[in-house]
């Protein structure tokens, strides 16, 4: 019998065919998607795309340069393979399909990537309140040129200092929520038509003979804290030039575009593995490709979704893929199958259907709800997760709790954590600035579960801060209220330009 | 399914280029210190390749704000075999238990970032900023040399040097000077012929306007594609140029006092200097000469990797660079000399080799004497020290191991030393 898909060398027949077959069966399962684009590159290309942190365009940067070394001997010493897949959230999403892979690859590459991803970014809400896939491109080729012309125009020097600085507050660049929107002129008149008014009503001609108080000021704080520390520079920074304000906001703009990756990296990774393993499946099972194409796609699920045990030495960490893929296909198990226990666990999803149960766990939520939400006792008992409790107070770790019946919850509230923002950004607001007199402006770093920062980076970044202010700058590390630890910059005086 | 497959291949790599060249100028000066430890290593043999430098991995921070360890920690692990809730256990060393930084890239330890730079690269970091002293002092520019130069385009010249886009810029632009009133008529008679038709016009008026345009297109047809006066060539110029003659002795010494070791150190001097040469500058002579008791001339294949010893008698090499320089290289010449020696000498050949010195300064520009090994004073060392004093063009130098070399060379060829 002859097989529509072959396995071996691809050619491009093969893959418009791949697209359109697993297209229409993507439709039957309900996934929505962008139009595709599909990019055949070579290693070399792909390495070059890894560097820009995978952005088709990017503006240059020292430290690209860096990466793209470092990936090419690595991978030239044959010391990593490269990725199978890279994707872009953009409209229409181009997916690269590396030229080395197999047909069998391809496959699972387009169903991975052109299906899987695609759908969670036109449809994660994360994405849709933050990224603009429509015009990304645009803004890219934009931010490039912008970027270049200020380079001839300033000084290659000038601006490669003004990214460094940016790039180390880049996680401090991203709004966790949206900001209002700007008032109208005309609500901006009647405020202060209002306040006016108020004041009118409210005059007291006592008031006038008080003495204002002569003391020196003291810190100002405002009204909210700031903790998009790349927008307050941008909208305040007194000593920075319009241009270097549009780069700044340039960083700040695509680390907001990257701001969802980062927090659905369990979920997008585990619904594009779960819907390459179910769509190459359904090709299987309808006759479109063989017994020898299957064993070889397993071959390279089983690698993707590996997990080595926390013993093992190739253990680093939890793999998103697995997790995210372990939690997806639960939820399909749970909808069809359901046991006892899942009854009791998640009465909403028995006898759900289980396209729209996985759909919904894609849109609506991100790494930490999602798994607190939706890690079923039955992915902790399969992956034999358990709690290693490090507290630097106690001279040994604690076992929390493992996968069983008193730990389940625990390990569940355990794991959501681990993804949540404060555990790997620690956080850092502006909490004020003398805004009247020497202009010192205040950080304010509340520690996490009495984590302190790594001092010696902390004051290197503080320093960048100080530099963008231009004036000085203190960051207190806050624990339980009190502030323990001060840190302090000056601007260094040899940046001031005429 | 709107669909879209692009075949990028063909766009090429290389979008990281300008981010590598970013990177090698943002560390220049990390770079440049490296080079001394790895001209150090480097065989004779592949000095003129690329190679591994190491840069500190401090340098390369990019610092942000970021927890150290210490505070309470909950992380969740897969694999449980044999816990149970409550377990205590000795904590780990730093490091693992997160699963980072427990593999150490073997190649370059955990403190350095190394990468590899290509062979220009790698030669505008070794030779960054030296010069050959004085060489523009002579100056006799003896124009030997033409260099053919674009100069704009001809009506004549070879088939390989046709312009073919501006050729056929030229036959399209005489191809409707030439036929656009027929063309003019041609559309007319169309007109009147349609209009005709139209109008039921007899048959024989419309047969002669048909015959007037077949006429026209005919005419039209005899305006060839081609024409020789289309043709056009690129046209190229010869123009003279200038060139500063140098020519370099290196003259090493070979004798049974230098060892295996001294040998090689020289070696790697003059491989240094070869290469710095034939970098700069193009149009430059190189003399090898070699002596023990005995100067030879030899080449460059022979000077490098061949063997031989013997007694010592500088004054024969002496003897021999003057002579080659009077019989092959007119007053029109940049002369340097390179001495490459460990000092020791047959005593009663001193008094000669420094009157052939002194004889031989005037006519040279640069004359860089290296002394390796670490003797107080040697045979040389001194009567070359009272000449040196008298002219400014002799150098001296002492070379201990090989670690100095690549600085010693630096300074002898940085322009403040000249």
């Amino acid at each position: 019998m002859k097989y529509p898909f072959e396995t071996g060398d691809w050619t491009f027949e093969q893959l418009d065919l791949a697209v359109s077959v697993i297209g229409e069966i993507a439709e039957e399962y309900g996934l929505d998607t962008y139009p595709n684009q599909l990019e055949v590159i070579s290693a070399e290309q792909m390495i070059d795309a890894y560097t820009s942190i995978g952005l088709p365009i990017h503006y240059g940067h020292w430290s690209y340069g860096k990466e793209f070394i470092r990936t090419l001997q690595s991978y030239r010493r044959g010391e990593m393979g490269l990725a199978y897949e890279m994707v872009i959230n953009s409209n229409p999403c181009i997916s690269y399909l590396m030229e080395e892979n197999t047909m069998v690859l391809q496959t699972l590459v387009i169903a991975h990537a052109a299906f899987g991803h695609n759908a969670f970014f036109k449809n994660n809400y994360l994405f849709r309140m933050w990224t603009d896939a429509d015009g990304i491109i645009d803004y890219l080729v934009f931010a490039r040129d912008y970027i270049r012309r200020c380079e001839e125009r300033h000084g290659e020097k000038r601006v490669e200092f003004l990214l460094d600085a940016c790039h180390a507050l880049a996680p401090y660049g991203v709004d966790r929520y949206q900001k209002p929107k700007p008032l109208s002129a005309e609500d901006e008149e009647r405020r202060a038509m209002e306040r006016l008014e108020f004041e009118r009503e409210s005059y007291d001609e006592v008031w006038r003979t008080v003495p204002i108080a002569m003391t020196p000021s003291t810190r100002q704080p405002m009204d909210t804290p700031e903790e998009n520390l790349l927008y307050f520079f941008e909208k305040k920074g007194m000593k920075l030039r319009p241009w270097e304000k549009e780069i700044i906001r340039i960083v700040r703009k695509l680390q907001q575009y990257f701001y969802p990756q980062a927090q659905t990296k369990v979920s997008n990774e585990g619904y594009a593995s779960f819907w390459h393993y179910t769509l190459v499946n359904a090709l299987y099972d309808r006759g479109h490709v063989s017994e020898k194409f299957m064993l070889e796609f397993m071959k390279h699920h089983s690698n993707v979704v590996f997990q080595p045990d926390y013993d093992d030495p190739r253990y680093s960490g939890l793999n998103p893929y697995k997790l995210g893929f372990s939690i997806y296909s639960d939820i399909r198990r749970i909808c069809e199958q359901p046991t006892e226990e899942d009854a009791h666990w998640f009465p909403e999803l028995v006898g759900k259907p289980w396209t729209e149960a996985v759909h919904e766990a894609m849109r609506d939520y991100r790494d930490d709800s999602f798994i607190a939400q939706f890690l079923s006792p039955k992915v902790i008992r399969d992956l034999k997760l358990f709690i290693a409790v490090d507290d630097d107070r106690d001279d040994s770790v604690e076992i929390g709790a493992i996968h069983d019946e008193r730990g389940y919850r625990q390990v569940r509230e355990s794991l959501s954590r681990l993804y949540e923002r404060n555990n790997f950004v620690p956080d850092i607001q502006i909490i004020g600035a003398n805004w009247d007199s020497d202009r010192v402006l205040t950080l304010r770093h509340t520690r996490y579960q009495r984590r302190p920062l790594d001092e010696r980076q902390a004051q290197d970044t503080l320093q960048y801060v100080a530099d963008l202010w231009g004036f000085p700058v203190v960051l207190e590390s806050e624990e339980e209220g009190q502030v323990i630890e001060m840190l302090s910059a000056e601007p260094d005086r040899s940046l001031d330009r005429d | 399914m709107k669909k879209v497959i692009i075949d990028r291949r063909q766009n090429g790599a290389g979008k990281s280029v300008d981010n590598r060249r970013r990177f090698i100028q943002r560390y220049r000066e990390a770079i440049s210190r490296a080079m001394v430890d790895l001209v150090d290593k480097k065989s004779i043999k592949d000095m003129g390749e690329g190679g591994n430098v190491r840069i500190p991995r401090k340098l390369l921070e990019e610092p942000s704000f970021r927890n150290a360890r210490g505070g309470l920690h909950e992380n969740v692990l897969p694999g449980n075999k044999k816990f149970q809730t409550g377990d205590r256990l000795p904590r780990p060393p730093a490091g693992e238990g997160e699963g980072r930084g427990q593999a150490s890239d073997d190649t370059g330890g955990e403190d350095d970032f190394v990468f590899e730079l290509n062979r220009e690269e790698f030669l505008h970091f070794l030779f960054d900023g030296l010069v050959l002293p004085d060489l523009v002092k002579k100056q006799q520019a003896s124009i030997e040399e033409w260099k053919p130069k674009r100069a704009g385009w001809a009506t004549s010249g070879v088939p390989s040097q046709m312009d073919i886009v501006r050729t056929l810029r030229q036959s399209l632009g005489r191809n409707i000077a030439l036929t656009s009133r027929e063309r003019r008529q041609l559309s007319e008679l169309q007109r009147n012929l349609e209009a005709g038709q139209e109008a039921g016009d007899s048959a024989e008026t419309i047969k002669g306007i048909e015959a007037e345009m077949q006429s026209l297109r005919d005419r039209i047809n005899r305006v060839p594609f081609l024409d020789p006066v289309d043709l056009r060539y690129h046209n190229r110029v010869s123009v003279p140029v200038p060139s500063t003659r140098a020519v370099v002795f290196n003259i090493m010494d070979v004798s049974g006092s230098m060892g295996q070791q001294e040998k090689d150190m020289a070696k790697r001097f003059f491989a240094l200097l070869y290469l710095f040469l034939q970098r700069r500058y193009e149009r430059i002579e190189v003399v090898f000469i070699r002596h023990h008791a005995i100067a030879q001339e030899v080449d460059e294949n022979e000077f490098f990797y061949g063997t031989s010893s013997g007694g010592t008698m500088v004054s024969s090499a002496l003897q021999l660079t003057r002579g080659i320089l009077n019989e092959r290289y007119g007053s029109d010449w940049n002369v340097y000399v390179c001495q490459a020696t460990d000092g020791d000498n047959f005593i009663q050949d001193n008094g000669t080799a420094v009157r052939l010195l002194r004889e031989l300064l005037p006519a040279v520009q640069y004359y860089a004497y290296i002394e390796i090994g670490d003797k107080a004073v040697s045979d040389l060392w001194l009567p070359y020290a009272q000449v040196a004093g008298d002219h400014r063009q002799l150098q001296m130098r002492r070379v201990r191991e090989v670690a100095d070399i690549y600085p010693v060379f630096r300074e002898l060829f940085t322009p403040e030393a000249a």
